[in-house]
């Protein structure tokens, strides 16, 4: 799969789409097949400030769970209630269906540090 | 990653790569963890039948006019009870009753005996095993002379069978016979870690490419499937079988592993004896036990678990159950608590959940003929 031109990548493998002050926030396609069947996904609440950096939640898959980091801070104003249901979406379209949060972004130039999709698709392709 | 050491690879190794699976470090061995994807391969171990690669198993052989006395003597099981052509599973234990390893021994011969053990033991084993051998018997390291092949599931039988002229169904659960596969010098035994029917073959590691190969083809009408490490954990654990470094360690006995079967107190002397006899006399004071979990979560392997709220156990290994729609494990807890129905608390990442312990197996296969 092919890493989408318009999304800024971290190395710990979420993704941040910036529309306007919003940050669409997600995990890649390479952090999903490196977890595996997704059965779980812990979500903040709407209105949860978040650090860069920090945890915003977790998702287990069989094997294991992990933590997922923020890639910019901000204020949560949406959270995908849909994969509470279905957190196999998460296997299926990381980058798109199955965002996780929308934040209100307290420092938009946080966007500015991390990778491009070139940049995120040669780190993972390093990454052995 | 970094890598102080070089991972050791199994003879297929390329075979795995080029097949597109995903790799990962398991106990210094690089591995396939996962093809498709781990839920689809446990489903076609469960329904139709899978490929395991565990070229990474340690074979160790043993010798000569006192070889049984040996292995009876370095294993809790009875040695001297199998026939030819039989395998059974046992423990090699250190004097203090600790786990060294759980192992499969196969008597080949009167005088030769043909051991599988762990990958991540086998050079501890065979020092175990040589330190301990004060008979007339040699100890082979014989891990570089076998690949293993695990072809498990309902129609393992079926497929296997296209390769060989030996008649498999006249092989019992847990006996072996040698004979060929694809032509090749073969060892083929009725065993498995999966919980289902299957077989386990040894072949000459230069062979195992084309055997791989042959054994996909001769499946595809059933839809087999290469299956990784991850989906032969959560078939392991449905079926409640141990993992060496989770259920079972130096600081466990088999008594406390739920493992008393392959324990044969009145055999003789055996390493590891004396101590057992005296946890028998006194009483085992921990035991493993299954659980279910209640609550939402997965406890895994190194959860606390409490019980009445106070700190009691440990899980040691823990998953969704594929084939049950569960999320289940395995914990430790004091004799006192240990006893299906009782309600238990999971530590799942600083807050308890809720989990029941049950009845093991988790997962029982229906037998057919």
């Amino acid at each position: 799969m092919s890493y989408p031109g318009d999304l800024r990548y971290t190395k710990e493998h979420e993704w941040v789409r910036v529309e306007g002050g919003v940050g669409t926030i997600g995990i890649t396609d390479h952090a999903q097949k490196e977890l595996g069947d997704i059965v779980y996904v812990d979500l903040p609440k709407v209105g949860a400030h978040i650090e860069q950096g920090k945890s915003l939640g977790s998702v287990e898959s069989v094997k294991a769970v992990s933590d997922i980091y923020s890639p910019v801070s901000g204020e949560v104003t949406e959270v995908n209630e849909n994969l509470a249901q279905a957190p196999e979406k998460l296997n299926q379209d990381p980058h798109g269906a199955a965002w996780l949060v929308k934040l209100r972004m307290s420092a938009p130039d946080e966007v500015k540090g991390l990778l491009s999709a070139a940049d995120y698709q040669a780190y993972v392709g390093a990454e052995s | 990653m970094e890598q102080s050491v070089a991972l050791k690879r199994t003879p297929l190794h390329a075979v795995h790569v080029s097949m597109g699976a995903r790799m990962v470090d398991f106990g210094g061995w690089e591995m396939p963890v996962q093809y498709t994807g781990l839920v689809d391969e446990h489903h076609s171990v469960r329904k139709a039948v899978g490929l395991f690669d565990v070229s990474h198993m340690g074979e160790i052989e043993v010798r000569g006019p006192e070889a049984l006395k040996l292995v009876d003597y370095v294993t809790t099981n009875a040695a001297t009870r199998l026939h030819l052509g039989q395998a059974q599973y046992s423990g090699l234990l250190y004097e203090h009753g600790g786990f060294v390893d759980d192992i499969l021994v196969h008597k080949v011969g009167d005088q030769h005996y043909f051991l599988c053990v762990n990958a991540g033991n086998q050079e501890k084993d065979f020092e175990h095993i040589r330190a301990a051998n004060k008979f007339d018997a040699e100890v082979d390291f014989a891990s570089d002379r076998y690949a293993q092949i695990a072809v498990q599931g309902p129609l393992a039988r079926r497929t296997l069978q296209k390769l060989t002229p030996a008649d498999l169904a006249s092989i019992g659960y847990y006996w072996f016979r040698d004979g060929t596969i694809s032509g090749a010098p073969a060892r083929i035994a009725r065993t498995g870690y999966t919980g289902e029917d299957g077989f386990e073959i040894y072949v000459a590691p230069d062979e195992s490419p084309r055997i791989w190969n042959d054994l996909l083809e001769a499946g595809s009408e059933f839809g087999i499937k290469p299956c990784g490490l991850g989906a032969r954990n959560t078939l392991r654990l449905e079926a409640k079988m141990a993992l060496y470094g989770h259920e079972i360690h130096a600081s466990i006995t088999p008594f406390e592993a739920d493992l008393g079967w392959i324990v044969k107190m009145d055999k003789g002397e055996f390493i590891g004896r004396a101590a057992l006899s005296k946890q028998k006399e006194q009483g085992v004071r921990r035991k493993l036990m299954g659980f279910e979990m209640r609550g939402r979560g997965i406890g895994r392997d190194g959860y606390e678990v409490r019980a009445n709220g106070l700190a009691a156990g440990w899980v040691t290994s823990g998953s969704p159950a594929p084939s049950l729609n569960k999320n289940i494990g395995l914990c430790y807890l004091p004799s006192g608590e240990a006893r299906p129905g009782r309600k238990i608390e999971i530590m799942v990442r600083n807050q308890p959940v809720e989990a029941e312990i049950v009845g093991t197996p988790f997962y029982k296969r229906s037998k057919t003929a």
